[in-house]
This record gives C-alpha cells, sequence and structure tokens, in this order.
C-alpha cells in the first residue's frame, strides 16, 4: 500500500504553526511511518513535486504571486488543509487592511516601488476552495494530529464548536471577567487551546476565532459596563483573528459607535 | 567563456522562506542574490495606534520559533520608560523563560536543521531511522526547553502570561520542581552533544569581521546590558541606531545592516555572544567549547554552530541555578503607569540581538514603533560569506554546490519569516 502524501506550504505568516508539526516530536515520526512527507520545506530538503494527497497550507495570501502558488497548490492536492489564524481569517497582518497600503510601504522602505504586495491580507479560502480549517494562533498540536489520523482513516474530522468559555467551565478556572474585571474574549472564542489565558489569569484574546454564533453583541454590552470605552472594545476583536467575520463585524459596528461619542 | 548557474529555488531547513540565485562565468561570481521572497507583514505600520499591554502578543506573532524574544525586548523596554521597578523573581522568571527558548531554538538547529546536512540527510526523520538513539536524545532535551516555556508561558509558541510589569501569573515551585531533575538529565548529555557536534566536517572559512552582542557586567547577556563588540567598542543600547546603520544598497530593495562608522558589515549571533561573554560561562559550557576547540577570538562563522552547543549546555547549567532558589514573584505583576516619550531595548534571541523602539504617546497609545531582528542584520553577512566560500568550492558539481550554498547560508540559523516583517530583499550585483 503506498502512503499518502502530505506536503506542508507557507504563505505570509510567523512559522508557528508549522512549527507545531515539528514540535510534535516522536508523534512527527511515528506520523512519518504512516504517511509520506513529500514536501516540508522548514524540516526537509527533499522537495517533491506534486501531486498531494493531502496539503498543509499555513499563512494568508498578501502577495500577487502567493495566488498563483495557491492555486496550484489547489490543484496538485487531493485534500486543502488550512492551518492558523493566518490561513483561516487573514491572520494579525489582516490588521492593515483598510489602511493605506502605499502609506505603510513607505512607512517601512525607503523604496516602496519595489514592494510587491496586495492591498489586503485574505484567507485562503477567500482563493481556492478550501476541505477543512484549523484556526489558532498557533494552531493546537493535538487538534491538527487529530485531523491528520483521521482523515487517514477516511473519516471527516469532527472539530470543537463550542467557546473558551465553556472549557473554562469544564476545568473549572475562576472566571476572569466576573473576578477580574479582564475584557475576556472566551464567550464567542471557538475552544481549543484549552482555555490557557484565564488559566494563566488573563482573557482570552480570541486566538481560534469565533465560536459558532457568537453572541458578541451582548459581550461587547459587558464590556462596556466594565467600564472599557467603544474604542477599546473594538481593539478587543479587531486583534489576532480580527478579520474573521464574527469579529469583524462587531469591530465594525464598536468602530461607529466609537466616532460618534 | 563557461557558463554556469546554480538555482537554488527554496532553501530548506530555515524559518521563512528564500531562494538563491548564483551566475558563475569562468571562475568569476556573475550574478549572486540572496532573495527573500517571503512577503512583508507591516507590523511597523500596524502596531500605530495600538496600546503598549498589546504590543507583547502582537509583536510575538512576528516569530513563531522566538516569539519570547520579541515579547521580551518589548515588554522590558516599555518598563525602562514608564520607569517600572519589577521584583528579582520577576526578573529570574524572565531569563528561565527565555533560556527555555535557547534551549528548544538551539537544539532544533543543531540536529534537526543542521545536522542532517553533515550526516548526508533530508531531514531529522531519515536521519532517525539511522541513528534513532541520537534523534530520540535531542528531541528529549527539545522538548525540554517546550515544556518549560508551556509551564511558564502557557504555550511554547506565542506564551500567553508575559506582560508589561510581569507575568499574568506566576508558576508555583513544585510546578517548576519537576525541571530540575530534567534539566541534570539533559547536561549529563551535554559532552555528547558537543562531542557530537566537534565530529561534523565543517567548512573554515576565518574572516575579519566585528561582532555585536548584549554584554552585562554580571551574567551571559540575554535580557539586559549594554551592546559590546569584539572591536573592543561599547555603546548603550539607546545609540543602536546610531550606531549600526541600515544601507540601501544600489539595485536592490535590501536593507543591509553595516557599523555606521566603519560601513562594515557585522553579525551577531550565539558566536558573537560567546566571544563577548566567554567570562560568565558554567562548568559544563566551558567543558563542551573545550571539546568542540572553540576559542574567545574565533571568527570563522561556521563556529556558530560550535557556540550554539555551548549555549545549549550553557542555558541549561543557569536555568539549573535559577529553579535552585526559585520563589514565584509576588504580586506577579506590578501597576503600569504610562508616560509619553521613546522606548528602546535589545535582548539576545536565540539567533542573536532583536532590538525595539517605540515612540508612545502620554496615554500609551503607540505612535512609532521600529523593529531590527537578528536575521535582518546578519544578511548582509551571509552574502559575504558566499562570496568568500564559492570559489573555492566551484569545482564541484552543481548539487553538492547548492547544498554547500545552503549550509553557509543555514549556519547563521536564519529566521527569514523575522527578516521579512518589515523587509523584502532582492539582491542583484555585476
Amino acid at each position: 500500500m503506498t502512503r499518502p502524501r502530505v506536503a506542508v506550504f507557507k504563505m505570509a505568516s510567523c512559522d508557528g504553526c508549522q512549527l507545531q508539526l515539528i514540535d510534535a516530536e516522536e508523534a512527527l515520526l511515528d506520523l512519518a511511518g504512516a504517511i509520506e512527507i513529500a514536501n516540508f520545506a522548514e524540516a526537509s530538503s527533499n522537495m517533491q513535486p506534486g501531486p498531494y494527497d493531502v496539503a498543509l497550507v499555513e499563512g494568508s495570501i498578501s502577495a500577487p504571486e502567493q495566488i498563483e502558488q495557491l492555486e496550484k497548490i489547489r490543484e496538485e492536492s487531493g485534500l486543502l488543509i488550512t492551518i492558523g489564524a493566518c490561513a483561516t481569517s487573514g491572520g494579525i497582518q489582516a490588521l492593515r487592511n483598510g489602511g493605506d497600503l502605499d502609506e505603510a510601504i513607505r512607512r517601512v522602505y525607503p523604496h516602496p516601488e519595489f514592494v510587491k504586495s496586495l492591498e489586503t491580507s485574505t484567507p485562503v479560502a477567500d482563493h481556492v476552495k478550501v476541505d477543512l480549517e484549523l484556526t489558532g494562533c498557533p494552531i493546537d498540536r493535538g487538534e491538527l494530529l487529530n485531523a491528520i489520523s483521521q482523515l487517514l482513516q477516511g473519516s471527516v474530522p469532527r472539530l470543537a464548536t463550542t467557546p473558551v468559555c465553556i472549557e473554562c467551565k469544564r476545568r473549572g478556572y475562576t472566571c476572569v471577567l466576573v473576578t477580574r474585571d479582564e475584557p475576556c474574549l472566551g464567550p464567542v472564542t471557538r475552544t481549543g487551546c484549552g482555555a490557557i489565558c484565564p488559566a494563566f489569569a488573563r482573557g482570552c484574546y480570541g486566538c481560534f476565532g469565533p465560536s459558532e454564533s457568537p453572541n458578541t453583541e451582548a459581550l461587547s454590552g459587558a464590556f462596556l459596563a466594565h467600564g472599557l470605552s467603544p474604542a477599546q472594545a473594538r481593539d478587543r476583536f479587531r486583534f489576532i483573528t480580527g478579520s474573521a467575520p464574527g469579529f469583524a463585524k462587531e469591530a465594525e459596528r464598536l468602530d461607529k459607535e466609537a466616532m460618534a461619542t | 567563456m563557461t557558463h554556469r548557474s546554480v538555482e537554488i529555488p527554496v532553501i530548506a531547513r530555515v524559518e521563512g522562506e528564500g531562494a538563491l540565485h548564483l551566475k558563475v562565468e569562468d571562475d568569476r561570481i556573475e550574478d549572486l542574490r540572496l532573495e527573500i521572497y517571503e512577503p512583508p507583514r507591516f507590523f511597523e505600520s500596524f502596531l500605530r495606534g495600538r496600546h503598549f499591554t498589546e504590543v507583547p502578543d502582537i509583536v510575538a506573532r512576528i516569530c513563531g520559533i522566538c516569539p519570547v524574544a520579541y515579547q521580551m525586548s518589548s515588554i522590558h523596554g516599555f518598563e525602562e520608560l514608564f520607569e517600572v521597578e519589577v521584583p528579582e523573581g520577576t526578573r529570574e522568571l524572565r531569563r528561565l523563560l527565555y533560556l527555555g527558548e535557547w534551549i528548544e531554538s538551539h537544539t532544533l538547529h543543531i540536529f534537526l536543521l543542521a545536522a542532517p546536512d553533515f550526516l548526508g540527510f533530508h531531514d531529522a526523520i531519515e536521519m532517525a531511522a539511522s541513528e534513532p538513539e541520537l534523534v530520540k536524545k535531542a528531541l528529549a532535551i527539545k522538548r525540554l526547553g517546550n515544556d518549560m516555556m508551556e509551564a511558564i508561558g502557557g504555550r511554547e509558541i506565542h506564551p500567553v502570561s508575559p506582560r508589561v510589569g510581569g507575568f499574568s501569573k506566576a508558576p508555583t515551585a513544585r510546578e517548576l520542581g519537576g525541571f530540575a531533575g530534567r534539566l541534570e538529565d539533559a547536561l549529563a548529555e551535554l559532552p555528547g552533544v558537543a562531542e557530537f557536534a566537534a565530529g561534523l566536517p565543517l567548512p573554515v572559512l576565518p574572516r575579519e569581521v566585528e561582532m555585536v552582542g548584549l554584554v552585562h557586567p554580571n551574567e551571559y547577556g540575554i535580557n539586559e546590558g549594554g551592546m559590546g563588540t569584539t572591536a573592543g567598542r561599547t555603546f548603550p543600547v539607546a545609540a543602536f541606531e546610531e550606531t549600526t546603520h541600515e544601507e540601501h544598497v544600489e539595485h536592490s530593495n535590501a536593507l543591509h545592516s553595516v557599523m555606521t562608522d566603519t560601513g562594515l558589515p557585522y553579525f551577531v549571533g550565539p558566536l558573537a555572544r560567546y566571544n563577548l561573554n566567554e567570562a560568565h560561562l558554567t562548568p559544563v559550557a566551558r567543558k563542551a567549547a573545550e571539546i568542540l576547540g572553540l576559542a574567545v577570538g574565533q571568527n570563522d562563522p561556521f563556529y556558530s554552530l560550535a557556540a550554539r552547543a555551548v549555549e545549549l549546555a550553557y542555558s541549561i547549567e543557569d536555568a539549573l541555578r535559577l529553579l535552585r532558589d526559585y520563589e514565584p514573584p509576588d504580586p506577579p505583576f506590578v501597576d503600569v503607569v504610562p508616560r509619553a516619550g521613546r522606548a528602546t531595548w535589545a535582548t539576545e534571541a536565540p539567533r542573536g540581538t532583536l532590538y525595539h523602539r517605540y515612540d508612545v504617546a502620554e496615554d500609551g497609545t503607540i505612535l512609532e514603533a521600529k523593529i531590527v531582528p537578528p536575521t535582518a542584520q546578519n544578511l548582509r553577512r551571509i552574502e559575504e560569506d558566499l562570496r568568500g566560500f564559492i570559489p573555492g568550492v566551484l569545482d564541484r558539481p552543481d548539487e553538492e554546490l547548492a547544498r554547500l550554498c545552503e549550509m553557509v547560508i543555514r549556519n547563521y540559523d536564519p529566521c527569514i519569516s523575522c527578516a521579512t516583517h518589515f523587509l523584502r530583499l532582492d539582491i542583484q550585483r555585476g
């Protein structure tokens, strides 16, 4: 039996999500027995051409040549899985979206004419069909390994869609929003991290993106009641996964409120 | 006239993505381009307008391999500007967290990224098939670094607990207690690690170069100190942007770091730190240096791997020292009141000096940000090394020549993801 061929690709990102795969260490060695790692530049100089059974794509689309690269990956891959906040929502670098790109380039480059960049940083699914999205900044290693092994067995991985808030209750953590006045995105953020921030006595800041049908407006109300200004509440949503539709919409609404006051 | 062209479209086993284009005519390098095609992410632009409390979480995202370095350079900078005094325990816990990152990153580089080059493997997975014990030991040390970061920071990639003023929560002595035994076990492996590294057939390329790093009167420079160089100069971190200079090269959109007065490239990283901080090394680290034939004054960049192994030993020994009388800082964080002004700070990321500057408004809003990552400072040196190295190996077939060039680049453990959050490189000369 031939082993499924898996490839890892990177767009605009910090490398952290593919590092989760390298950090799996012995689990990666086990996995390497079950699959053929056909292309994984960060870990190996053995880079095989496609086709691939599974492509893992990290990073957002923010340069023109990445669109072509992505289309080629899509063509050559049976399943395309996006990994991380950048690939699934545009990432933190999407904070520049809506701003003046020329101004952004001028600010960091002495010769702006050399810089090729798209106006926006966008998720992979805006450009090609994606079969599975793993959110997180970074993704959770267990969720990734689980998803890969379920796919290898021919089943569709089921990912948690409940919020961090539920996870926190399950683990018996003290609520940081209630007891510490910490503006916590736990009620509206998909779980996956294990509720690390509340465990470390701080508010969730949304690494895993919106949970299923998040009631963001109610949470904003709580933030304002805790003394945050509309602009401060807006910036809670406009952060690591700020371009995910569930958070972007609420940030826009709060932005209007901030402008009005 | 013979033309020869060697292309490495994707440099493997480095963080981030780059390419090398080399054209040779007769025995002369006609064109050499280290191309970094990773797109810019404009951090310095979107940091503007954010609150200082958000900065450590934002800048961590510049690099998945060295997030602690980014968090620390920003946190220390703000604390100095805002005149925040943190308890000694906070200082020690930060160093412990940072050492976890050094242990993780150095082990990753030595065994998973660099070693396969010398042993004829494509990657550590192949290497594990024929050297299972070696890879198993390396992974255990790497896991130890990761676990330290997870225990202190909540997770090893983008830790959540570090904040301006301290930690959101500090682990108890009991929570960190289990690490002493594991660190002792790792330390026992270190002479073997040094012997392994000493046995790797490294190329030789001694050259005159000024190396730059953080120096501190009482300890191996990591979190705090002033700048020092192997040419004997010292300067405060606040003078970093005057003392070094990012030069714009003709026909290129690259910024290359050079010393402002000499106009010459310098380099940062483990070998620079070793040369500047050797006096603070611990016994096993010294022993490792001896095994590796590393001595102060060594200017061959290929000794970077040796310096990394020495620093790995040092990191483990220093972590043991810090753990011995660890008491959690109480309170875990102190209150911070912002004020207007300029924050500058540098810390030592695993791959070298990481400089941050923030101009801050009275209410703590960021007005301007400037970040100089280690790999950006080393890019010019990497290119110079390639120019020095290639003429001696032109007799090799293309495939081997390409592999050797990759080794020269990989030797700096470059983090292209870091380097390109603000610059895009396309070297064209000739």
